[in-house]
């Protein structure tokens, strides 16, 4: 594992034994080395990023470090709002849109003291499980630079696995934190829906968006939702429930407690070394006291067809701001007003917007309101107590975060039915509204990293929190441990 | 179930104020048709008094103070995207004749 994590970066920081302006130059000299290769940032932003390492060490040297997060070198995924940076969303609608604002995550990690690496690639708009969607270029898999890192914060998840930063931030609608994380082999937390600010997240489908973490280890995940999670008046769908000392927490005991295991999940078509994985990870939680149940999501495989109406239907109403007069791309040489939508539009998006565009007027045009978006949404409410309902008996729910492992680069472009079933055990998580932590739990035949997903309660990021801290100690000394990126 | 026609593709991009090339339209109704057909499996579930989740925490309405709150980021500066403006105003093409 990394030395690279918050935890210890701070400790050498607080004891002047680390100085974050080398810190943040190390990075940038990383990023020279690998990022033409790798292509995980739309903007890098070393005078921003610089300028506020330097107030850190100055911090640092008097003592006076903010938090815990104090000089860390941090990547954004480029979906939130940066104050005077650029924030393109990674489509060419938003090539040249400057923020006036900061959304509230960056805010409160510029309150903590961060230090800014840049904008993270990701599918444009956040539409797909690849990256090969964004109109800056695919982001290539640290571990094998011929696949994908994931989608749609893949830039995010491959930086931080190629150290090029310390943590990001990511988004989350149908599995685009998790699944990332899991190709690149790092940490990703899916948090509860309105456990963090969406303010300033350019959004995608408002009733599913979910903003978390994505880092080398479960406790810096824990660190930084410590900092990031909690209401905002700005996102009115945030709730006014205590944020518990992640970190503390997470040292506690889980033996005696259980863990949910649905069978039918591993008939779904998951590659074998991806099950004994799990398996193996299963018997590791058992060594540590936990116990498993069987727990039935009998509606989980209607999450896909369920997640692709609600989801296109959200779409296609926030996407509809894009009409090329307040900002954004704007058409040439229109005769009209009506003509300047149409060619805006038509310019500005690319093919997979455009479909979601399309998918969504449909399911919501009167004839097809009732037939799709309502019955969508009437399942959209059994998958959510199914998950309800098996979470009653367990503490946490054990899953695999994929089917595969990293998939070859232009092996699901084509074909976008193949590309959303890669949110399979995803997207129903999103639907429900849990928490869900992805972290490495081994690789496959191909040394190409393996994920596992914890799921728990709405509102109790602590206990996958502290399961996957637990299973991540006990699995320190894993010959798997010690296997690098091809960037390092 | 039927095939989403070039004819439903042209009207539902109507809709959307969305300008799309031949070839689009083609790919787009064969991608729809397909995804769709995909979605069909909705059909086995039963849904009979059911009702649909719209805010999936159970929040309700959630309302603040209906009063004006001060911005500290200046009007200039909002519009800094807009590509046209004047005098602090939004201009538009003409939208009637």
């Amino acid at each position: 594992m990394t030395e690279n994590t918050i935890i210890k970066l701070n400790k050498k920081i607080v004891q002047n034994e680390g100085s974050p302006v080398r810190l943040y130059q190390q990075v940038l000299k990383k990023i020279d080395n690998i990022e033409d290769s790798l292509n995980a940032f739309v903007t890098i932003t070393p005078k921003e990023g610089l300028a506020q390492a330097r107030e850190s060490e100055k911090r640092a040297k008097e003592g006076k470090l903010k938090s815990k997060l104090d000089g860390i070198p941090v990547g954004i995924k480029d979906v939130f709002c940066t104050r005077h940076i650029r924030t393109t969303a990674s489509s060419k609608m938003l090539d040249d849109f400057t923020p006036a604002y900061d959304a509230t995550v960056v805010k409160k990690l510029k309150d903590a003291g961060i230090a800014i690496v840049g904008k993270n690639n990701c599918d444009a708009w956040a539409h797909g499980a690849s990256t090969e969607n964004s109109d800056y270029g695919v982001t290539k898999n640290p571990w094998d630079l011929t696949r994908v890192s994931g989608g749609s914060s893949g830039g995010s998840a491959a930086a931080v696995a190629a150290e090029e930063c310390i943590f990001s931030i990511g988004s989350d609608t149908g599995g685009s934190i998790r699944q990332p994380a899991a190709f690149c082999g790092v940490v990703g937390l899916k948090p509860t829906y309105g456990r963090v600010s969406r303010y300033g997240l350019i959004a995608m489908g408002s009733s599913l968006d979910c903003v978390g973490p994505i880092t080398n280890t479960t406790e810096d995940a824990a660190l930084v939702m410590e900092t990031i999670a909690g209401r905002d008046e700005k996102d009115a769908t945030t709730v006014e429930i205590e944020v518990p000392k992640y970190t503390e927490k997470i040292q506690n005991s889980i033996r005696g407690k259980k863990i949910g295991w649905v069978k039918e999940f591993f008939q779904m078509g998951v590659d074998k070394d991806i099950t004994e994985a799990i398996e193996k990870a299963k018997k590791i939680f058992e060594i540590l006291g936990a116990k498993f149940v069987e727990v039935e999501l009998p509606y989980a495989k209607y999450g896909i067809p369920t997640y692709y109406i609600i989801q296109t239907a959200e779409v296609s109403s926030n996407l509809g701001r894009y009409d090329g007069i307040k900002y954004g791309f704007n058409a040439k040489n229109s005769d009209n007003l009506i003509e300047h939508y149409f060619k805006s539009r038509d310019e500005g998006f690319g093919a997979e917007a455009k479909r979601r565009i399309m998918l969504g007027t449909f399911v919501l045009s009167a004839g097809y309101y009732d037939a799709y978006y309502n019955k969508a949404m009437k399942v959209r409410t059994l998958i959510k107590k199914d998950f309800n309902k098996a979470l009653d008996k367990v503490d946490v729910i054990l899953s695999p975060v994929t089917p595969t492992t990293a998939f070859k680069i232009g092996e699901k472009s084509q074909d976008p039915l193949q590309m959303y079933l890669a949110d399979v055990f995803t997207a129903s998580i999103n639907l429900a509204g849990n928490p869900s932590l992805s972290l490495p739990c081994g690789f496959d035949k191909n040394r190409l990293p393996i994920g596992m997903q914890i799921i728990g309660k709405h509102f109790d990021e602590e206990s996958v929190l502290n399961f996957g801290y637990q299973y991540e100690k006990a699995t320190e000394k894993e010959i798997w441990r010690q296997y690098k990126p091809v960037t390092s | 179930m039927k095939e989403i026609s070039i004819q439903q593709v042209e009207d539902l991009a109507k809709l959307a104020r969305l300008g799309l090339t031949e070839q689009e339209k083609t790919s787009i109704a064969k991608e729809m048709t397909e995804i769709l057909n995909y979605a069909q499996s909705l059909n086995e579930v039963n849904t009979e008094n059911v009702q649909p989740t719209n805010q999936v925490t159970g929040l309700d309405n959630v309302f603040r103070i209906d009063q004006k709150i001060d911005s500290d980021i200046p009007i200039e500066s909002r519009l800094g995207n807009t590509p046209s403006v004047e005098d602090n105003f939004i201009k538009v093409k003409k939208v009637l004749d």
